[in-house]
């Protein structure tokens, strides 16, 4: 096996349905993007590591150890995903924050600890304001701010800035990333755009056809 | 009190005019559905009859294998018709939990209402057995019926967001209660409101027929309270077993939606 202390995840001949085939991938822990056309397979490998789908073939271990093997309720509330169109449950913006606190049955959080996570994503709103009165773009980062809260492990971020203007998704994501690198929290995210992936991943796995076509390594840390 | 007027041939077939005149609206708006109210009628028609005869006999030979045989063809046939208005929506799986708890849901509340509540000498007596659970078992097919296809829809139309609760680290059960409470909620609702309505707006059938064959109203009262709680009871019971145990078949064992 590929690892060494610094693997998070590795993907060892892991193949999903037509869609994925990866013969030997490594993780590490700083921020990883996952780099690639449409249909390529990249949200695949997300849910694959959050295992709200499992390999048709292939071993996939976090930490070493195989994720078969693992409670995936208890690995899902560790490796936390955003999903690139987040669904929002009924009622207001702190109700759905509040939501994976219930799901999880942790204390519900106040509003002051509310209200800063609103502002890491740069949504301004106050957190009685009902969900469907947000635009796609707010809602995205509601969600976002609903993932920070959770304090996982791992980020694993679907194109976390698609419903963003180019500014916005900029700075939403390197809130983020300083966010995740202070905390010590590695990100996978899967992104469009090349310039934010350069600029602030420390690796972009490329690939292509659902399968991994190479790695590269970058400067994010610097950033 | 004075005896119930026999009804003959003649008088019954007068009721049929009653069909005649729904024929005629349908005809004359053109609605197809002459064929099915036509054969609805026949069916009804000849199903009582046979009905008829079998309770006759069945009354005057009690006997206890036959009661139990006769409740177990009627919760057979609630149960098939359950599978046959769901044709191919059903695993294999929610198939068995259905007969399961239509079962367990409707047998236990029945057998309580019978020996508990009414307290019947003999247990078997078919006089009392058999229209009761009739009662309990038509109810709660009907419950569960609504159910399955509140649980169907829930978990089509809203699987997305069944979806978004377990990747923020819901268990099955957190990520469905939402729809297995609205779910329940449905399916009991024409229960309950027909609870509300009972005695004001309409006066029940089982009542009804009890009066007409000369009992006391307050007994009549008496019973019809007692069964309709039953029959809530069986409802409820029958629901909610399908529901617990049917959730989960729309998961697999990694805890994912399938």
């Amino acid at each position: 096996m590929e690892e060494n202390e610094n693997s998070l995840f590795v993907l060892i001949n892991v193949s999903y349905l037509n869609v994925l085939d990866i013969p030997s991938l490594t993780i590490g822990r700083g921020i990883t993007t996952i780099f690639g056309p449409s249909g390529s397979g990249k949200t695949t490998i997300l849910k694959l590591l959050n295992r709200m789908i499992s390999p048709s073939t292939g071993q996939l271990f976090f930490n070493g150890t195989e994720l078969r093997q693992t409670n995936p309720v208890q690995h899902r509330r560790k490796v936390v995903m955003l999903s690139q169109n987040p669904v929002m449950f009924e009622g207001s913006i702190g109700d759905n924050l509040n939501a994976p606190n219930i799901f999880q049955k942790r204390p519900l959080l106040d509003e002051s600890l509310l209200c800063s996570a609103l502002e890491t994503v740069r949504l301004g709103k106050d957190p009685a304001t009902p969900v469907n009165l947000l635009s796609g773009g707010e809602k995205q980062r509601l969600a976002l701010a609903r993932v920070i809260l959770l304090q996982p492990e791992v980020y694993l971020l679907d194109e976390p800035s698609s419903s963003l203007d180019d500014a916005s998704a900029e700075a939403v994501v390197e809130t983020l990333c300083l966010k995740a690198r202070k905390e010590n929290r590695p990100v996978i995210m899967v992104t469009h755009s090349k310039a934010i992936a350069r600029k602030y991943s420390d690796v972009i796995i490329t690939i292509a056809g659902g399968k991994s076509i190479g790695q590269e390594l970058c400067s994010g840390r610097d950033n | 009190m004075e005896g119930i007027i026999e009804l003959t041939l003649w008088q019954v077939a007068a009721a049929y005019l009653f069909v005649v005149i729904v024929l005629l609206i349908v005809k004359s708006r053109g609605i197809k559905k002459e064929g099915e109210i036509v054969l609805s009628s026949v069916r009804m028609t000849l199903q009582l009859i046979l009905a008829g005869y079998v309770l006759v006999y069945v009354l005057d030979n009690p006997n206890p294998f036959i009661t139990v045989a006769i409740v177990i063809l009627m919760e057979a046939f609630a149960i098939y018709t359950v599978m046959a208005k769901f044709k191919g929506l059903l695993t294999g799986k929610l198939k068995k939990i259905i007969s399961l708890s239509m079962g367990i849901g409707a047998g236990a509340c029945l057998l309580y209402l019978i020996l508990a509540v009414i307290g019947v000498q003999p247990w078997y007596d078919p006089q009392y057995f058999i229209p009761i659970a009739g009662m309990v078992v038509g109810n709660s097919m009907t419950g569960v019926s609504l159910a399955v296809k509140s649980l169907l829809e829930g978990m089509t139309t809203r699987r997305q967001i069944v979806e978004e609760a377990l990747i923020l680290g819901a268990t099955p059960r957190e990520a469905t209660a939402d729809i297995i409470n609205r779910t329940f909620d449905s399916a009991i609702m024409p229960t309950i409101n027909s609870m509300l309505g009972m005695g004001i707006i309409f006066l029940p059938g089982m009542m009804t027929g009890q009066i007409l064959a000369g009992v006391s109203p307050t007994t009549a009262i008496a019973y019809q309270i007692a069964i309709m709680l039953g029959i809530l009871g069986a409802v409820a019971v029958s629901v909610i077993l399908t529901l617990q145990m049917g959730y989960r078949t729309f998961f697999n064992r990694e805890e994912q939606l399938v």
